[in-house]
């Protein structure tokens, strides 16, 4: 087994494209143009880039809810194609997945006790004792008060609401984690409550994260390398701490140059 | 049925809150009371005590209404035309509902394949709808009716078929948009397979919509195949529904109008209390509609302040906020939601006006001018001082007058912001044209000029595009352009970044502070990002639930804040360069609040 | 936008091709053996064979139907058995008075559905607006072959304001205004309903409207309440009123075969009628087949409108 959680290959996915029915060229969207990464195991890997960068193209390949064109990932050791093969319970129980809108990931419909059974269920194949208990477990681990199973989505803040999609993304036991955007919605001092979760859990589940936001102050705080990407290339990657401290491509100079701070006051004016 | 009963008595409870809504609830209250008492008796019809609808007496054809022993008279066979009634709208029930209950199984399975499979199956289904819907609606039933042969059972297939491709399309637009919604990923990586994610998650979030799309056709269901029977096509003697009773006595219209506008009348009834409820179900089903969120707002927000400020104040700088109080109207009472905001903003002077989601900060700006929505918004309280004049003591032309002219706006997404419909040069030339006449070509001159003063290269050629054209960072150019049309003396940007790239969000706060510095425009800056106010604002103002906790200079705030809440914040934002730190430096603030 | 009405007419032909063999099987489906049924007590199998042969009936449907839709497209459509002409001759006649009837009720509705539904809209929860409610409730809940009926027993027969039946006077009339007089009552008949769902769309796409980001956009550039509401508004309301229009020109045509039979008005839903209650399957099959591709391309127009007004639906 090697020490990567996950290995990335050349991989390209292009949207649209085919012919249409007048045997024109349809609009080709090339997404994600042969990325090549490694997530090592226990370690968060931040994904810098702006909209269209093709950051959650990658994302959703990762986690199996798109097809690449080419290319090829392992994930935890196992080739891409043969989970594919073997349908979504594969993908669940090795890597999962935690959505930027954390309202609309969960289903308004059902109680956060229904939502976080179905991976118990389908996933673990735990029995119903099992299941209540790992239930209560998840709950508390995202700092979350035992009644929170018995309640509806729409009942919790954003960060509240981010806190339980992230214990049901637990639930499934995956050791990897892919984090799109998951403090985007959020305000500050929740974004920072969330941030400190996600690393407190990294920390005493050995877990490891893929960590994609525009963010770049966010990415750097919890990363311990990062990628830069654009236009569906990463242009530059490296520690965390060197890579913004000493940037080597343009895009990322750029990047850097932009994002407001606190301390820039004099310089602005 | 069942889904009816079930679903009415919460209209009752929920719409207690609004007067309007109350309205609403009487009529659908009455439907279903009216509806209620149709089916009672139309069920009862064995055991009430009534002569035999299909028994024929000569002698006695044709009686009127009010003869002895016949309430409505008698038709050409000299058949009770009460029994008939009842009986013939039992048959009509019947057959309405079965045919709904038939368009709505198929059709909404169709949809909701179609939307959730997306693809091939899509485009098959949909096209296979689209042929069904490319007949004028009761043609085809008539087609079907003419191959199948006239009959009753015939008449309810062929507008259960004709009614499929409605519901197909309307579930399947549902479908759709639940479909793109992130849950629905989440169950798959949960572990669910698509059949089980299609009826288990998607399923209970399109029902409602089946359950609105049945109740607001049914009526018209039960009216169309009246129709098919009225023209003979539907129920064959001795059987009769409600249309043939009508379709018979249509011969003897002139001798005997009582046997034709009896059952007409009873079917305009029944459709018509259906309808009543079928809308009530609908309002209360659809949150848009119990939220008010379909209400119209007015042109400018209603203002009901509880004390009267001196309408001019002296020696004022360009924008001064006193006591300003926004609040929403829930129907028994007024929800604050910003309480005694005060605020000063002089000439070429930046504001900012900061806090998290929820603090007020949107209502405050829109409050100036008068543009929260209405209903439910309210002005409770204080004044708002434009050059010492206090604008909500205007009449409301006169305010309208000042927006865009004295005080104008820059939105958050200018993709929802822009007029989709109308290129981006008409948009700022009519801003221009609203408060000065200079004819449309002149117009269209300035807003060019205008264009190209925001950075827009190839002004000229770039006017005559329409906002989705047009890249995010490009529309909050134009934005800015329709802002400047009338040089303003004050600029009020709601988040004018928040939906732009760092890059691009660079760049525009650039624009901005260019304008303010060669234009002296005061500007009041809206925002959640300290790392914005701490580039841009002079001045800044903190929100929190509504009230502004602490305000004052830029640097100094942000240096030493006074406020707990202020201290809190500022701490919460992750500095660029600070690396793990950060997240070393936010721990214990939250150390103790935790259990 | 030729390029665009180009696309929109290319994409008309499959559906009709759809609608002919939605009929075809339609009419395929027709309990009995025609070969039987046409010759009666003569009907031994000999001369069963015979006249399956000389129908085209011994071969296989999609061979039938080859031949069928090409006897259609070149305009033969077969003859009327009960008529004894050509059911094209006979379908192109009536339809000119379905035609008038349609085209005004339509206009009729989509005027005064726009308006109403425009100032219900604009003055919700005033009076205009309970009073506009109140007359859709009752449109959209009237079975028009009733409204047909109380109107002639009141403008006819009661006040003898007007015709009750036929489209013109059997003496003396034939000229433009005795048409009109003719027309007033059935086209106001069919209009009622469709007023009432033109106008409540009308009213809900208002709404919807005037509570987009860019109607507040437009408030803050500090236009006047009536650009903001004629202008902008309305504007973006028609993009999804057009369609309605289109499904009402479906709704009108269908709906006529009731008014027609009430008024006696000679066109192609009295035709029906009287064509399915007499079996004659071929005045039926090209009744139906040319009064749908008429609405196929009406809705082709109205496709064509609404990407004229909405430039992001032409890409």
């Amino acid at each position: 087994m090697s020490d990567n959680a996950v290995e990335i290959r050349d991989l390209v996915k292009t949207f649209g494209g085919g012919r249409s029915l007048f045997g024109r060229e349809a609009n080709q969207v090339q997404a994600v143009r042969s990325i090549s990464l490694d997530l090592k195991r226990g370690e968060t890997l931040g994904i810098v880039g702006e909209s269209g960068s093709g950051k959650s193209t990658l994302a959703r390949m990762l986690v199996g809810l798109e097809r690449p064109t080419a290319g090829t990932m392992l994930i935890d050791g196992k080739p891409w194609a043969e989970l594919a093969s073997s349908g979504s319970r594969a993908f669940g129980r090795t890597i999962q997945y935690v959505f930027q809108d954390p309202v609309a990931s969960l289903n308004p419909r059902k109680t956060i006790g229904d939502i976080l059974d179905v991976p118990l269920r389908l996933l673990c194949r735990y029995d119903s004792a099992k299941r209540s208990a790992r239930k209560r477990e998840l709950v508390d681990a995202v700092q979350m008060p035992a009644d929170t199973l018995d309640r509806y989505p729409h009942e919790f803040s954003g960060g509240q609401a981010q806190r339980i999609a992230i214990a049901r993304a637990l639930a499934a036991e995956a050791r990897i984690l892919v984090l799109d955007e998951p403090v985007s919605a959020l305000d500050v001092s929740v974004q920072a409550q969330v941030l400190l979760l996600l690393q407190q859990l990294r920390d005493d589940l050995g877990l490891s994260y893929l960590f994609i936001s525009h963010d770049l102050a966010v990415v750097e705080s919890i990363s311990d390398r990062v990628a830069v990407m654009y236009l569906g290339e990463v242009v530059e990657s490296g520690p965390a701490a060197q890579l913004f401290v000493d940037p080597q491509h343009d895009y990322t100079r750029s990047l850097i140059a932009s994002a407001p701070r606190l301390t820039a006051s004099d310089s602005a004016i | 049925m069942t889904n009816m009963a079930a679903t009415t008595p919460p209209p009752a409870r929920k719409r207690r809150s609004n007067w309007q809504l109350l309205m609403a609830n009487r009529l659908a209250a009455a439907g279903l009371f009216l509806f209620g008492f149709i089916v009672i008796v139309a069920l009862l019809a064995p055991v009430l005590p009534l002569p035999n609808p299909d028994i024929t007496d000569q002698p006695n054809r044709l009686l009127p209404p009010f003869s002895a022993g016949h309430l409505f008279g008698t038709d050409h066979l000299g058949r009770d035309i009460l029994s008939r009634l009842i009986w013939g709208t039992q048959v009509s029930l019947l057959v309405g509902i079965s045919a709904t209950a038939l368009a709505a199984l198929f059709g909404s399975l169709i949809g909701l394949v179609a939307g959730y499979a997306r693809g091939a199956t899509d485009s098959v289904l949909m096209r296979f709808v689209d042929m069904l819907m490319a007949f004028p609606y009761i043609l085809l039933a008539i087609a079907i009716v003419a191959a199948l042969g006239p009959g009753l059972l015939n008449a309810l297939y062929a507008i259960a078929i004709v009614n499929i491709p409605f519901f197909a399309r309307n579930i399947r637009g549902v479908t759709v948009s639940i479909r793109n919604r992130e849950f629905v990923d989440a169950a798959r990586l949960s572990g669910k397979g698509h059949a089980a994610v299609l009826f288990t998650e998607v399923l209970p979030n399109v029902l409602p919509v089946i359950v609105i799309t049945m109740s607001t056709t049914v009526g018209w269901m039960i009216l169309e195949t009246a129709g098919l029977s009225f023209l003979g096509l539907g129920a064959q003697p001795p059987t009769s529904d409600l249309g043939s009773m009508l379709g018979q006595a249509r011969a003897q219209l002139f001798t005997a109008p009582h046997a034709s506008i009896v059952p007409g009348i009873m079917i305009f009834i029944l459709v018509m209390s259906i309808n009543l409820l079928g809308d009530g179900i609908r309002d209360v089903l659809d949150p848009r509609l119990r939220s008010g969120a379909l209400d119209r707002p007015m042109p400018v927000t209603r203002i009901a302040r509880k004390t009267r400020p001196a309408p001019t104040l002296p020696d004022a700088p360009a924008l001064v906020v006193e006591n300003l109080s926004t609040g929403f109207d829930t129907g028994d009472a007024i929800t604050p939601a910003i309480r005694d905001v005060s605020f000063r903003l002089g000439k070429g002077e930046c504001l900012g006006l900061i806090g998290e989601s929820g603090s007020g900060k949107s209502v405050t700006a829109l409050s100036l001018m008068g543009l929260v929505a209405s209903p439910p918004g309210v002005i409770t309280d204080g004044a708002v001082y434009i050059e010492g004049k206090d604008v909500l003591s205007l009449r409301e032309q006169e305010l309208i007058g000042l927006r865009g002219a004295r005080v104008a706006y820059v939105f958050q997404d200018p993709l929802t912001t822009l007029h989709p419909l109308f290129t981006v040069g008409e948009q700022i030339a009519e801003a221009i044209l609203a408060h000065d006449p200079i004819g449309r070509q002149a117009a269209h001159s300035r807003a060019v000029a205008l264009m190209e003063t925001v950075g827009i290269r190839d002004a000229a050629s770039r006017a005559s595009a329409y906002p989705h054209e047009l890249s995010g960072g490009q529309r909050q150019r134009i934005g800015i352009a329709m802002a400047l049309a009338n040089d303003p003396d004050i600029i009020i940007a709601d988040e004018p970044t928040t939906a732009l790239d760092v890059t691009v969000q660079a760049r525009i706060l650039e624009l901005l502070q260019q304008l303010r510095r060669e234009r002296g425009l005061a500007l009041l800056l809206i925002t959640h990002d300290f790392g914005v106010v701490a580039q841009v604002c002079d001045r800044v103002a903190v929100m929190k639930n509504g009230e502004i906790v602490e305000q004052g200079d830029t640097r100094a705030i942000l240096r030493d804040p006074q406020h707990d809440y202020t201290k809190r914040l500022i701490a919460c934002v992750p500095e660029l360069g600070e690396g793990h730190g950060f997240l070393d430096r936010v721990r214990p603030l939250f150390a103790e609040a935790r259990p | 936008m030729p390029a665009y009405i180009g696309k929109r007419l290319l994409a008309a032909i499959p559906v009709i091709l759809g609608l002919s063999i939605i009929v075809f099987l339609v009419m395929k489906l027709i309990p009995g053996d025609p070969a039987q049924a046409l010759l009666g007590s003569y009907a031994t199998p000999d001369n069963v064979a015979r006249i399956n042969r000389a129908l085209g009936l011994d071969r296989s449907w999609p061979e039938q139907y080859v031949i069928w839709i090409g006897n259609l497209l070149q305009g033969d459509f077969g003859r009327s058995y009960i008529l004894n002409r050509p059911v094209l001759d006979e379908v192109l006649e009536r339809f000119g008075a379905t035609l008038i009837l349609a085209g005004a009720s339509l206009v009729i509705c989509s005027v005064l559905g726009i308006l109403a539904g425009i100032v219900s809209a604009v003055r919700q929860f005033g009076w205009t607006d309970r009073i506009v409610t109140f007359f859709v409730l009752i449109g959209i809940s009237m079975p028009a072959f009733f409204l047909g009926l109380v109107f002639i027993l009141f403008f006819a027969v009661q006040w003898k304001m007007l015709p009750a039946s036929g489209m013109y006077a059997v003496y003396g009339g034939g000229d433009l205004p005795d048409l009109l007089r003719h027309l007033i009552l059935p086209a106001a008949t069919l209009a009622i309903v469709a007023t009432g769902v033109v106008a409540r769309l009308t009213r809900a796409a208002m709404l919807e409207v005037l509570r987009q980001d860019f109607i507040r956009t437009a408030r803050a550039k500090g236009l006047s309440e009536n650009t903001v509401i004629y202008r902008h508004a309305f504007r973006a309301a028609l993009v999804s009123i057009i369609p309605v229009l289109g499904i009402q020109a479906g709704f009108v045509l269908g709906g006529a075969v009731y008014i027609e039979t009430v008024f006696q008005w000679p066109g192609l839903g009295q035709m029906l009628v009287k064509a399915v209650s007499t079996r004659d399957l071929l005045l039926v099959q090209g009744g139906v087949l040319i009064a749908a591709t008429v609405y196929v391309l009406v809705n082709l127009l109205a496709d064509v409108a609404q990407a004229m007004l909405d430039p992001r639906l032409k890409a």
